[in-house]
């Protein structure tokens, strides 16, 4: 092949790929589009189930909390077993905002949008103060500790007593009779009764959007500077250092974010429910592990990835309740599988070199260049 | 007189969490990862025993054996089939695998034995030691964790310097490569280090059912965390730091328990640990590596 | 004044003295060899100028500035940048994305410019873009801009990581041996590229090598490491026929 038509083709490879890319990215938020006005449509003309219809709020947060982790493990290159934490955290402030403030903001759009920034900035913060001391360290302290201050939240959040009264906001971590209120005093966080009587502000529409904003935010982080810098310090740290990042900030900066989103997710959580606790199953290590799933079999790194994991697996398990209740009612012991094949199947050198033989599905980034002439 | 009974207990407690860490920092010493399987493989060894001595009958002496050899066979089965492929593998495939299987074993037990707590009698038969009139009280069960957790850290020890193996461990935990070419079956020695970190375990589940009688699938993991923090409050890959480490935690824990607040006791450990980190990022005993370039 | 000067240097791991006493002075513009057998500390040297280890005693001035205490980013942004003798490279990353890391301080816009895709993103990313590409086309890399780092063939991975390196702007390039594992043919180009950076950036560059022919071709001034100690220092053809050279590579 003579030089100048290797050139050409190079010239049209990269263009091909770079219009991929591009098509991919957008074809996300279409996809996120499409889904939301195919939806709308099928709840108008009535051919959606009841149950269905109540898992759609639940999908959109759980599609953020995936994506927003697999910031974490997947850019950043950090395990962390809390993210239930962080949504914890932006569950009870979200919901802790809305019901101090019901009385000042009569919007309830308003309100919601503030409650969502409350809880994202609260998750934020606790993702910055849980990542100082820890990011500096090896991955595996981070996923204990990480897994730690999941369960902390989740206790402090049962002996936490928050009331109101026209003196103002009373705390304890006792009990609400000790918070000493006045007679037309209320108890807005009531231990281990959690916060009772959010308005149900989450909605489908709110839910899609928040889920697009996630997905936008994301994206574009990991394609700007700062996102190179992360990713780069997630490959090799040392030479990262050579050319002058500063990685304590890039890896702070990524692991805000993504506690942020959990927080978001939290809120919209906690809005679409009558009484908000903290217990094991919502915002525990159960929780955060089935985060972790949707993120490894969507694809470590591959945001869009594990987002449709994480519908498939929270729809899953209730088609497969008439077929089959033995899956669906032990999900948890398939997650444990999916984690441990995921991993053997997919990390492991031999079965990457067994793949590398047999299933040479080469894309364009992966076809050894052609030699020069 | 009640100070003094909290710390005791808090000695005791700690030995409990320190022969749990033990297993954690051989393994993180030589294999360089973090098991965290081995919480729930105490966890196994609490419900074979419970299995036998309560529901067949068995000698609990002969209990313990085979809840020892059995939680042997997990764990180096463990390591044969999960960790080894990944032995070359990004060190966050690994930490994955692993929380997958501990995922596992834990689900695996709440279908076998449902999430029903079973309730475990102490298989320590000591008489308590009653000191100053009664007025302090040491139980049998205190005085035989604390004996068992100094044995097993002097023979740990001991084992680890003075014989062929334990100098294999040691080797491997320095320089995989260099080791191999050494002729040490690095292998076989990671293989080995899970065989006793897993005995160890068993070890532990017995002490830790005979001092907290309640048996479910989630046994294993809080003490198996606490006892990473422990692990990591000493100094990861340090044996003597583990045994320190653990014993501070278990007195912390204790301490905080009895004049702060019960529920708050957990976050205080774990306060702990964000404080050493920051503080000192290798632990009490801990040694700095310098990461080769 | 020279532009990179080392007095004194030393350092001990444990009882092994890998660097004791040693001095260097760079001018600006030179190409310069160290050379020395395996184990003689050369890498060791390059992690004290980098710092990626604390000098036990001694000091290192770069440009006048004394920048012995510097922690390894600073040294980067003083001026310093280096390529590593295990390739170091951002496997994940393309290929362009790898230079555009390297990049990364001398073209600023904020976090959330780049979130929200604000026009100063755009702009300052076409330059970027346009920069990278300009150093990939200095070592034939501009074909391969969108191939993931670590698909590159081995020869390739050790130019790109140059590239990198020259996109912090440095004052002073480290290279730590470059060629190694290279054939002769692609050995000879990279030496070819390297004399090219050398005059086309007027780049001072440092170059380690344990090929003393390879050095011979292309550095002005060598200075030859052995026992972590400067065994002897000058023009390239007066070191080269120096005794004590020969014995330390030869022996007895």
């Amino acid at each position: 092949m003579d030089e100048l038509a290797y050139a050409t083709e190079k010239e049209g490879m990269m263009k091909k790929l770079r219009i991929n890319k591009i098509i991919r990215n957008y074809t996300t938020y279409a996809v996120i589009l499409a889904v939301y006005v195919i939806v709308n449509w099928m709840i108008q003309r009535g051919s959606i189930s009841s149950l269905f219809q109540g898992l759609l709020i639940p999908l959109c947060i759980y599609a953020v909390l995936a994506a927003s982790l697999n910031l974490t493990v997947g850019i950043l290159g950090e395990l962390s077993l809390g993210h239930a934490g962080f949504m914890c955290v932006g569950a009870f402030s979200g919901a802790f905002f809305t019901q101090v403030t019901q009385q000042i903001f009569t919007n309830g759009y308003l309100r919601f949008f503030l409650a969502i920034l409350f809880g994202v900035f609260f998750a934020g913060v606790a993702g910055l103060l849980i990542g100082i001391p820890v990011l500096r360290l090896r991955g595996d302290y981070l996923a204990i500790v990480t897994l730690a201050f999941g369960e902390i939240i989740k206790n402090l959040v049962n002996v936490l007593y928050i009331g109101k009264d026209s003196r103002g906001l009373h705390i304890s971590l006792k009990s609400s009779i000790d918070l000493g209120l006045e007679a037309d005093g209320k108890v807005i966080i009531n231990g281990a009764m959690g916060i009772t009587g959010t308005p149900k502000d989450s909605t489908f529409f709110i839910s899609i959007l928040l889920l697009f904003v996630t997905v936008l935010v994301i994206q574009n982080f990991i394609h700007s500077r700062a996102g190179r810098a992360v990713m780069a310090i997630r490959d090799n740290r040392i030479a990262a250092e050579s050319i002058g990042l500063n990685i304590t900030k890039y890896k702070l900066l990524a692991f805000s974010i993504s506690a942020a989103f959990a927080g978001a997710a939290g809120v919209l959580y906690a809005h679409n429910l009558a009484t908000l606790t903290a217990t094991g199953k919502n915002f525990g290590y159960n929780m955060s592990i089935m985060i972790l799933v949707f993120v490894v079999l969507g694809g470590i790194g591959n945001i869009q990835g594990s987002m449709i994991a994480a519908i498939i697996l929270t729809l899953l398990p209730e088609l497969l309740r008439n077929v089959s209740p033995f899956v669906s009612e032990n999900r948890m012991l398939f997650y444990a599988l999916v984690l441990i094949f995921m991993m053997l199947f997919g990390q492991s050198p031999k079965a990457i070199q067994f793949r590398k033989k047999y299933f040479t599905l080469s894309t364009y980034l992966k076809e050894k260049p052609k030699k020069e002439v | 007189m009640s100070f003094l009974s909290y710390f005791i207990n808090g000695i005791s407690l700690g030995s409990v969490y320190a022969i749990i860490a033990l297993g954690y920092t051989m393994v993180y010493g030589i294999a360089k990862m973090l098991n965290f399987a081995h919480g729930d493989v105490i966890m196994v060894g609490g419900y074979v025993i419970f299995q036998l001595v309560f529901a067949l009958g068995v000698h609990p002496f002969i209990g313990i054996l085979i809840a020892v050899i059995a939680c042997t066979v997990l764990g180096v089965t463990i390591e044969r089939l999960a960790y080894r492929p990944l032995r070359m593998a990004a060190p966050l495939a690994v930490l994955i695998t692993a929380i997958g299987v501990s995922y596992l074993l834990q689900n695996l037990a709440l279908l076998i034995f449902t999430s029903n707590p079973k309730s475990f009698q102490s298989l320590i038969n000591v008489p308590a030691l009653k000191l100053a009139d009664g007025a302090l009280v040491i139980s049998g069960e205190t005085m035989v964790t604390i004996v068992v957790g100094i044995v097993i850290v002097v023979v740990l020890s001991y084992f680890i310097r003075n014989t062929k193996s334990g100098r294999a461990m040691l080797a491997v935990s320095e320089d995989k490569g260099a080791a191999q070419l050494m002729g040490v079956n690095v292998n076989g020695t990671i293989a080995f280090t899970f065989a006793i970190g897993s005995a160890l375990a068993a070890i532990g589940s017995v002490l830790l059912c005979s001092a907290y009688p309640t048996l479910t699938p989630q046994t294993g993991a809080m003490p198996g965390i606490k006892a990473f923090v422990a692990a990591v409050f000493g100094g990861i890959g340090s044996i003597p730091g583990a045994m320190l480490g653990g014993i501070l935690l278990g007195v912390i824990e204790n301490l905080s328990k009895a004049y702060i607040s019960s529920q708050m006791a957990d976050a205080i450990v774990f306060g702990v640990l964000i404080l050493v980190l920051l503080v000192k990022p290798t632990g009490i005993l801990g040694k700095k590596i310098q990461e080769k370039v | 004044m020279a532009l990179l000067e080392v007095k004194n240097l030393g350092i001990s791991f444990g009882g092994l003295r890998a660097v004791n006493n040693f001095n260097i002075q760079i001018q600006e513009g030179e190409l310069y060899g160290l050379i020395g057998p395996n184990g003689a500390g050369k890498t060791t040297l390059f992690n004290l100028l980098t710092g990626v280890y604390k000098p036990g005693e001694g000091s290192i001035f770069l440009d006048g500035k004394n920048i012995t205490s510097y922690k390894t980013i600073d040294v980067n942004k003083a001026g310093i940048a280096r390529t590593f003798q295990n390739i170091r490279l951002f496997k994940q990353l393309s290929v362009l994305d790898n230079v555009k890391v390297g990049l990364h301080n001398q073209y600023h816009y904020s976090t959330l410019e780049g979130i929200f895709r604000l026009p100063r993103y755009f702009q300052i990313e076409k330059q970027m873009n346009e920069k990278a590409m300009e150093l990939l086309k200095v070592f034939n890399l501009d074909g391969y801009s969108h191939y993931k780092a670590s698909n590159l063939p081995y020869g390739q991975q050790r130019k790109l990581e140059i590239a990198r390196a020259l996109a912090t702007n440095p004052k002073l390039l480290l290279l730590d041996e470059p060629a190694a594992g290279m054939n002769p043919n692609e050995t000879a180009e990279l030496m070819e590229t390297i004399q090219f950076v050398q005059k086309e950036f007027h780049m001072t560059i440092l170059l380690i090598e344990h090929d003393m022919k390879l050095v011979a071709g292309i550095c002005e001034k060598l200075t030859v490491l052995n026992f972590g100690e400067v065994l002897i220092s000058g023009k390239t053809s007066d070191v080269l026929n120096d005794p004590k050279v020969i014995t330390a590579y030869l022996g007895e």
